[in-house]
């Protein structure tokens, strides 16, 4: 998440779950963790039991707000405005924790003269670009004094996005930028800030977000009072903040009151950002991406100088702080993929890696689908056809492909989309080849997890896929292999990244299961050699590197994803598979390994005060001991081991050498986290309240500036985007159910679950619901210019309207768990949400938009006939297991 | 061919002997703490999983978030929802508590069961012997809290075991080892109930004074529950009987009721019937 | 308290008392069925909090899965999805063969792996034919944008990893993208 990255140097969740019950206060917006990550939530439960304030801050009073002490309802799309009033309330209040800030934040840092505000331009920032829609001129326009141009790079419109390294943490010339430590100089960070938020106030907050302006300031009060030397909050979102068009700058919001506040680093204290998926961390990190190569590299782009290798380099070289090492790791990443055939001449194989010329994002590619550009699609394990925004374009996009290979377990919406859906699809008229490969569960494979606290862990197989069910590892090496087969006798360059690729991961010895019996797979992978070859070995001994300290850029080394090196760091040491509690220490070290280098809290330099003794006997975690001349702790120290505190750089100090002692936030070129972030975000170097994409309201603070200027619309006849006027007077946000899962297919062939929420509702106020004659338990619909659905009224105080700018306005909410297949079917949210992009990361806005509603059904809808529900038990008793012992329902 | 032998012989060794019935162990039970309740139905899920239950059905109610409705023969673990709305506040308070077999002390069911299908085991828990019961379904009229229902396949009586087979092994029932908050505590009956009671103090100290035990002891004409609840409202909001009927406890009652009424109705019928002769 | 402890032994009420109960040999044999299993560790594969499971193995199949009370982060608890993966991998509606829709088709035809493997590999060749581009406008792309390959975050790293180093590395697809976005 750019959000993080901009302001900490890596873009994921700071800390880890079990440190949470260390907290004072844990503030939740942005997420219903209670029903999304209910084992999660144990620990601001037991933080709770201990006395810790919950609040959470959301329009919708969930099951995550019934076990809150504070619970305040806003506006669906207001939270930077809430957030900004945080900051302006900490700031107005001098609660801000004034050592923490002035060692390890960049508030004292002098930005240009060249800098102007959203407050002097009405809600946009200097270096804006109208006719491009982004902020081309930000390289010199945000930058620190004295480092115009230095640092950010050309700004290539909506093409590239903010995730990679070298673009987020951004690079500087010097790591010592010029300061005012005694905070005269107007144009100051914490200054800019003063001014950027002065705004924000409570007043304000309750105008816009439609809370009450005593319940801002008590959320404000309980968040100040449990930060600082002796306390820390910990802060918690989802994606209720990322999927808005302003997400990434919700979250840096975010990130500007943890700095101030001070409860970086330190336990009890971070940023946990609540993933959905099992692995949706590990597929980031070694990423299916368009834009990045694994750990964060960016992938090489047509619209840079991108031309040679030594030309990315030049480009994407950030002279200070970690990432200096980058040529380290894209060097060692060629040798992996390309093994012998990566030689310096050849600049290790660099041009056989696409270049990126656009946005080829999920979105920008659904839309280029729906335009005829792409023949075919291998879709893994996700379901656009029920769980993207706009559904009905996703499911119309799906018919113009050539071919679409289906890797499920199930006949998903998405496989089915030819010959069932609410549009009832005439198979005679789509020409899609179809084809359905049956995937191998979780349990049938061996493989790694990355869960939302950057944790690796494997999962080993317990028996054989059944029938043939394979895994997606069986699968694309088979592919690849059959691909290598059919090139074989190719000569042609463009080939040779294909035939040189290194390919060999099939078992010396037969695969044996636990059981002790002989796998019957032909061609399973061994996916231990995957993960060997992604922790990295020397080339000429094919030794694994302990960690990623030892890649070399001279090709020594391979390396296929060096932020996860050190998970394999010798041959029968898979420290993923490691699964033991060392007792007395919650920071469990050997259970799992933690990226970066097993570390389980990042940037936790920052838990000891900047002559490296712990901000407090109730706080401690890291310290500096001055006998051994090392850092210690219950954590990896996120820090060089042996960099006293004392320690200054030089002004022309290059890589580790240029951060200080007291700069805890080493991936920055300065490292100082940031406050203001003169780079690494395309929409602002500060978070400012903009409406939704779609709203029925006008913008409070900038009536000139409704949107994000720099959000990328999709206006298609079949993506319009609603109007901001009364045609569609509701807000409506989605959210998940305990459950279900995601858009269904893994919940909705499955009866335990089904039985639990076995509909798709909407959540209605009692009064709207008597405004427009809407019965609880009724049938509704809600409708905009894409789509309608109807839907159970589930009428309900948990939703409720809001006064806002002075007016009632009505919000609805609604899961997104139904589709067309499975023993449950249902309306698909999504058929209401738009495609759209927000510049950073390309993320749509399914949490805010708007729409109209009515009671009654609609007109002319297929009607779906779920799956009859599997028979259940099924009948196979237990095997090997004598009759007393067999499980009580097998009698049923 | 002779695995059929042997089960007959089997069958009829067990027709003819009874086995002898295991020691007396420490008694066990759940104590349901619903202040840390989150909703989240792991428990009726694990139940399921467990004991390998069918689904009862997909039929969505509209009450607040529970759609399985009832404990039930194939669901034994229950997740109730309570919405409540402070009008003076404005603020929402929503209730959710885990509801299971009571597990009484001196349970109707077992005292109504003329097969002995209904036993207290070695924990004190009271459990259905699926190959004794005879489906009478009185034990169903005899539970006050509606806790045991009739499988129309099979036609035997059902209800949460406390996961007997686990126990047998050392293992904590399945619901209360998925609980994500331990709203569901399991162990030995005597040590749930100090820490139920060490629970209410603290949650009165902390100004939460509407916290109170359920079943913690003898209460009215009922036995104390083995499986215990604390709850934040009267009992009737959760629909738990407020005071619950022990059938048993009415007997001599409603012996003397019979025989007056019996003695009653021969001395009208007597008169009738003299009054008849006389005409 | 209806059963104490009178010199080490455990006396109850006589009506409660397991010796006056008419047990069944089922009641007195019973055991956990997972008794003697293969215990394998494995992960949840539905959110990110991940939850350590157990798996447990018998005459070759799964009889159950709980969480692993070892773990820091679930302690042996699951979530009810969690709660739910032995339904998840033994359900009935699994698909466990290939399925093939061709053009304009209103049916599934059942295929062979195999047959459907090279089917796909000569697909993804002739559309890398068609579609690569090695320049424009002076500048190397060394690309194919004609294909898309979507998903990952609900599956192993080691499988996001062939993905890309075939698909990018290997093909030179650009449109490679997951759930992060969504």
């Amino acid at each position: 998440m750019p959000g993080l990255g901009a302001s900490f140097g890596r873009g994921a969740a700071t800390s880890f779950q079990e440190d949470m019950q260390n907290a004072d206060c844990v503030l939740i917006m942005g997420s219903n963790m209670a029903e999304a990550h209910p084992v999660g939530f144990r620990f601001p439960m037991m933080a709770r039991e201990r006395g810790a304030q919950l609040i959470h801050v959301d329009p919708h009073f969930s099951r995550t707000s019934a076990m809150c002490q504070q619970y305040v309802r806003i506006r669906t799309g207001s939270d930077i405005a809430f957030l900004g009033g945080l900051i302006h309330y900490i700031l107005e209040n001098d609660r801000w924790f004034h050592e923490y800030v002035m060692a390890y934040t960049n508030a004292a840092t002098i930005i240009t003269e060249q800098y102007r505000d959203a407050e002097d331009l009405g809600g946009i920032f200097a270096g804006f670009n109208p006719e491009t829609r982004s902020y081309d001129g930000s390289r010199e326009a945000w930058q620190y004094e004295g480092h115009e141009g230095s640092g950010g790079r050309t700004q290539a419109g909506h093409a590239e996005k903010a995730e990679s390294f070298s673009e987020r943490t951004g690079s500087l010339d010097s790591a010592t930028p010029p300061t005012d430590h005694s905070l005269k100089n107007p144009r100051c960070v914490l200054n800019i800030l003063r001014r950027h938020y002065a705004r924000y106030t409570p007043q304000m907050v309750a105008r816009i977000c439609g809370c009450s302006k005593e319940e801002f300031v008590r959320v404000a009060e309980t968040v100040c009072a449990n930060s600082g030397r002796e306390r820390t909050t910990c802060l918690v979102y989802a994606v209720g903040w990322t999927q808005h068009s302003v997400g990434v700058q919700i979250i840096r919001a975010a990130t500007i009151v943890q700095l101030l506040l001070g409860n970086m680093g330190r336990p009890g204290g971070g940023i946990m950002a609540m993933r959905g998926h099992a692995s949706i961390q590990g597929s980031t990190d070694v990423p299916t991406l368009y834009e990045l190569l694994p750990g964060y590299i960016m992938q090489p782009s047509a619209l840079r100088d991108h031309g040679g290798l030594a030309d990315y380099l030049k480009q994407e070289e950030v002279k200070t702080g970690f990432m200096a090492n980058l040529p380290k790791f894209l060097v060692s990443l060629l040798k992996a993929w390309y093994g012998e055939a990566a030689t310096r001449e050849n600049d290790f194989g660099y041009n056989w890696i696409p270049r990126i010329d656009g946005n080829y994002s999920h979105l920008a590619c659904t839309v280029r689908m729906l335009e005829g550009k792409m023949r075919g699609m291998f879709l893994f394990g996700q379901n656009p056809a029920a769980g993207a925004p706009n559904g009905r374009a996703n499911r119309e996009a799906l018919k113009k492909l050539k071919w679409l290979v289906v890797r499920d377990w199930f006949e998903i919406d998405t496989a089915a989309f030819w010959h069932k859906g609410p549009e009832n699809p005439d198979p005679a008229a789509i020409g899609t080849e179809v084809f359905f490969i049956p995937a191998a569960a979780s349990a049938e494979k061996d493989g790694t997890f990355t869960n939302t606290q950057r944790l690796l862990q494997w999962h080993d197989k317990a028996v054989d896929p059944p029938e043939d069910c394979r895994s997606d590892t069986w699968f694309v090496y088979e592919l690849g292999k059959r691909l290598k087969k059919l090139y074989a006798h190719s000569t042609r360059e463009r080939d040779q990244g294909l035939l040189n690729l290194t390919w060999d991961y099939e078992f010396d010895h037969a695969e044996r299961l636990p059981d002790g019996s002989i796998s019957r797979i032909h061609g399973e992978t061994d996916v231990a050699k995957i993960l060997m070859e992604i922790n990295g070995y020397t080339v000429a001994d094919r030794q694994q590197v302990a960690d990623f300290n030892g890649l070399k850029d001279d090709g020594s080394t391979a390396c296929g994803c060096w932020i996860y090196s050190g998970v394999y760091p010798e041959k029968g040491r898979n420290r993923a598979r490691s699964r033991k509690r060392t007792p007395g220490v919650y920071t469990s070290p050997e259970w799992g390994f933690a990226w970066p280098l097993n570390r389980r809290m990042m940037y936790n330099r920052a838990s000891a005060d900047p002559k490296g003794r712990p901000w407090s006997e109730r706080k401690k975690y890291l310290s500096w001991d001055e006998e051994e001349q090392r850092w210690t702790g219950p954590d990896v120290p996120d820090f060089e081991p042996k960099k006293p505190p004392s320690y200054r750089p030089n002004p022309d100090s290059r890589g580790m050498e240029a951060i200080a002692g007291d700069a805890p936030f080493l991936m920055k070129p300065d490292g100082r986290g940031w406050l203001f972030a003169p780079m690494g975000v395309k929409d602002g170097p500060l978070p400012t309240h903009y409406e939704p994409l779609e709203s029925p309201l006008g913008n409070l603070l900038y009536p000139d500036q409704r949107n994000n200027p720099t959000i990328e619309r999709y206006e298609l006849p079949v993506n319009e985007y609603n109007p901001p006027n009364d045609e569609f007077p509701v807000i409506a946000t989605n959210y998940r159910l305990t459950e279900h899962y995601l858009s269904g297919p893994m919940s909705r062939f499955n009866s335990w679950l089904n039985e639990l929420q076995p509909g798709m509702f909407i959540e209605i106020s009692p009064e709207l619901a008597s405004e427009k004659g809407i019965e609880h338990g009724g049938w509704m619909v809600a409708w905009n210019r894409r789509g309608a659905i109807e839907a159970r009224a589930m009428v309900t105080r948990r939703i409720m309207p809001l006064k806002v700018h002075g007016r009632t306005v009505h919000q609805i909410g609604m899961p997104f768990h139904w589709g067309f297949a499975g023993e449950t079917v249902g309306a698909i949210a999504n058929d209401l949400t738009s495609i759209s992009a927000d510049p950073n990361v390309s993320m749509h806005e399914a949490k805010a938009f708007t729409v109209n509603v009515r009671a009654g059904r609609l007109k002319g809808h297929a009607e779906i006939e779920p799956l009859p529900p599997a028979p259940w038990p099924t009948r196979e008793e237990s095997p090997e297991t004598a009759k007393s012992d067999q499980p009580e329902g097998q009698a049923i | 061919m002779n695995e059929g032998l042997v089960q007959i012989a089997t069958d009829l060794r067990d027709t003819w002997t009874r086995p002898e019935p295991p020691a007396a162990q420490e008694e066990t039970g759940f104590f349901t703490d619903t202040t840390l309740c989150i909703g989240c139905k792991a428990c009726e899920v694990a139940c399921k999983q467990w004991n390998q239950l069918p689904a009862d059905g997909f039929n969505w109610t509209g009450n607040s978030y529970d759609n399985t409705v009832t404990l039930s023969d194939t669901t034994w673990r229950h997740v109730a929802f309570v919405e409540q709305h402070d009008a003076a506040t404005d603020s929402m308070r929503w209730l959710m508590m885990s509801d299971v077999c009571k597990h009484c002390q001196h349970a109707p069911c077992v005292e109504v069961c003329p097969t002995g299908a209904l036993i207290y085991n070695e924990f004190g828990n009271v459990y259905v012997q699926q190959d004794v019961c005879n489906g009478c379904a009185n034990c169903v009229v005899g539970c006050p809290f509606g806790v045991i229902a009739r499988n129309k396949a099979d036609g035997r009586a059902h209800k949460c075991t406390l996961c007997y087979d686990r126990q047998k092994d050392g293992m904590v029932p399945a619901c209360a080892k998925s609980c994500p908050t331990e709203s569901i505590k399991f162990g030995k009956v005597s040590e749930l109930r100090e820490q139920a009671r060490q629970r209410v103090e603290q949650l009165h100290a902390r100004g939460e004074t509407d916290a109170y035990l359920y079943g913690n002891e003898t209460w009215g004409e009922y036995s104390a529950l083995n499986s215990f609840f604390l709850l934040k409202d009267k009992p009737i909001v959760y629909n738990l009987p407020e005071a619950p009927r022990r059938p048993a406890a009415h007997l001599k009652r409603n012996y003397l009721f019979s025989f007056m009424a019996s003695v009653a109705l021969t001395a009208v019928s007597a008169l009738l019937f003299s009054g008849g002769e006389r005409g | 308290m209806s059963s104490n402890s009178v010199d080490g032994r455990l006396s109850r009420d006589p009506e409660r008392a397991p010796e006056n109960q008419p047990f069944s040999p089922n009641s007195v044999n019973k055991m956990a069925r997972i008794k003697g299993a293969t215990e394998v560790a494995s992960v949840c594969p539905y959110c990110a909090v991940g939850c350590s499971q157990l798996i447990y193995v018998k005459g070759g199949k799964i009889v159950d899965i709980e969480g692993n009370p070892e773990s820091p982060i679930n302690a042996g608890t699951l979530c009810p999805k969690g709660a739910n993966t032995f339904q998840l991998n033994v359900n009935p509606h699994r698909i466990k063969h290939v399925m093939y829709r061709a053009p304009y088709s209103s049916r599934w035809e059942r295929r062979s792996l195999d047959w459907a493997m090279d089917r796909i590999a000569q697909l993804t060749m002739e559309a890398r034919e068609e579609g690569f581009v090695e320049k424009r406008d002076d500048k190397v792309l060394n690309h194919v944008t004609n294909m898309f390959s979507l998903g990952g975050a609900t599956m192993d790293i080691e499988e996001n990893y062939l993905i890309k180093k075939l698909f990018n590395g290997g093909l030179g697809m650009v449109p490679i993208e997951n759930q992060a976005r969504i």
